[in-house]
């Protein structure tokens, strides 16, 4: 479970977030939308420790963030994070970039690390891929491979940052397909996005913020038939 | 047409030892001290990047053979005994040079984007696993075409340490030719082998400039 307790953050004298609150139970999806500059992403980057934050408390799993014992790199093995540029690692091929961080943090053997590969590659569609470097691939195929990254550390929790906003149009559905079989299978997301047909089919709750703040919460059919504020009435009307 | 050359070829050659070790020393000191500037100049802590950044400013707005001539004069009055012209020119080129290299590495290090060390964070690497797995090596392939070139500058800038009297290739040549009186075919050698040693620099770095494009590094 991530615990967001009335946290407040700054960049210099601009504030970013006002007292954010949520709850994320384990096997929920969670989607936050809002304008560009609300603060998705910063939270995002709150939650796995990227960012700070100066008041309030983020706990995963009872765990707090801003405790100064608690060890980020620890804590960050079962968060996994899926960027809009999707970040691969240019000097690597697809099964390089996956297999690093098992074998390098959870000191997998490269046997192990490479199998676990495998099964993730062929569970997001792109078996045949493994040996090629990300310049080489399609957007949609590198957001997959990104994808695959993150699963290999068997993370408790997936988080992803628009992950479809850098692709091109006829490549969104075949990463959206890929986190829509993630959260049925019972995953924990938070995912800032825009696509709601993403939301309507997986979302448990959706977040709507606005100037570092919560504006309004509340289910698929509650936000979207019947949004209560006019700055989600006005922010629906710009993405349907 | 080359018997001035082959009359003199060992002590020539000898001075064109002289030119590598000098670029070897330049090279391994203006790369390290180098890679440092280049940290210094990203840095944000503001006593390290202003004196950082005058340094490099001032260094790459004066000409190097200014920078040989006042190190050789300057350093035994504050030293108070004269260096040895070799270990001089070495120091000289070390100060220049690492301003160049440290440009480089500045690039290097700010073509590193900050959600890539982020996607490398939030699989739980740590900070120096990132910098020995994916900074590095990141960066290491990107400044490699402009070290190379810069490499092979500063090979050519050597034969300015003739002004301070040290023997290496150019040097030496122009002692032979004091003799011998061939200026055309002496001159035309050290042409020569500086051309075949840097057009096979050029070639290499172009080729990594190549290689990098094609692999999406760059």
């Amino acid at each position: 479970m991530i615990e967001i307790k009335n946290i407040s953050k700054w960049f210099g004298d601009f504030q970013v977030l006002t007292e954010i609150n949520e709850t994320i139970e384990r096997g929920q999806t969670v989607v936050i939308c809002g304008p560009s500059g609300s603060g998705k992403s910063t939270l995002l980057r709150c939650i796995n420790g990227l960012e700070p934050f100066q008041k309030g408390e983020i706990l995963v799993d009872g765990v707090s963030l801003s405790d100064p014992k608690t060890n980020l790199y620890k804590l960050r093995e079962n968060i996994g994070m899926v960027f809009q540029r999707f970040e691969l690692y240019p000097h690597m091929t697809a099964i390089q970039n996956i297999t690093l961080a098992p074998m390098k943090v959870r000191k997998w053997s490269k046997q192990q690390a490479k199998e676990k590969a495998m099964i993730l590659l062929e569970r997001v569609g792109i078996p045949d891929k493994a040996d090629s470097y990300p310049a080489n691939l399609s957007g949609g195929q590198q957001q997959r491979v990104a994808i695959a990254r993150s699963l290999a550390m068997e993370p408790k929790y997936m988080m992803f940052d628009e992950p479809t906003s850098a692709l091109d149009p006829e490549m969104i559905q075949e990463v959206l397909d890929v986190m829509i079989d993630l959260a049925k299978e019972g995953m924990t997301m938070l995912v800032v996005t825009h696509e709601m047909g993403f939301a309507r089919e997986v979302a448990d709750e959706i977040i709507f913020m606005d100037f570092g703040k919560i504006v309004e919460r509340g289910s698929y059919e509650e936000f979207f038939k019947n949004p209560k504020s006019e700055r989600a009435k006005e922010f629906l009307k710009q993405i349907l | 047409m080359f018997d001035a050359v082959f009359r003199n070829i060992t002590f020539l050659l000898g001075g064109f030892g002289v030119t590598l070790e000098l670029t070897a020393c330049a090279l391994v000191g203006g790369i390290a001290l180098g890679a440092l500037v280049g940290l210094g100049r990203i840095s944000p802590k503001k006593w390290i990047y202003l004196p950082v950044t005058l340094y490099v400013n001032f260094i790459r707005n004066i000409p190097l053979i200014l920078v040989i001539f006042w190190f050789y004069f300057v350093m035994p009055i504050i030293a108070g005994s004269s260096l040895n012209p070799f270990v001089s020119a070495v120091i000289s080129f070390i100060i220049f040079e690492a301003t160049y290299f440290g440009e480089i590495f500045r690039a290097g290090y700010q073509s590193i984007s900050k959600d890539l060390v982020s996607a490398a964070f939030s699989t739980g690497l740590t900070s120096p696993q990132t910098a020995r797995y994916i900074l590095i090596p990141v960066a290491f392939r990107r400044m490699l075409p402009s070290l190379i070139t810069q490499s092979i500058v500063t090979f050519q800038d050597t034969s300015l340490a003739f002004v301070i009297g040290l023997q290496e290739f150019v040097r030496r040549t122009s002692i032979v030719d004091n003799l011998e009186v061939r200026s055309i075919q002496l001159f035309g050698f050290v042409a020569i082998i500086f051309f075949i040693f840097c057009f096979i620099g050029s070639k290499v770095s172009h080729r990594f400039e190549e290689k990098g494009r094609r692999t999406g590094i760059l």
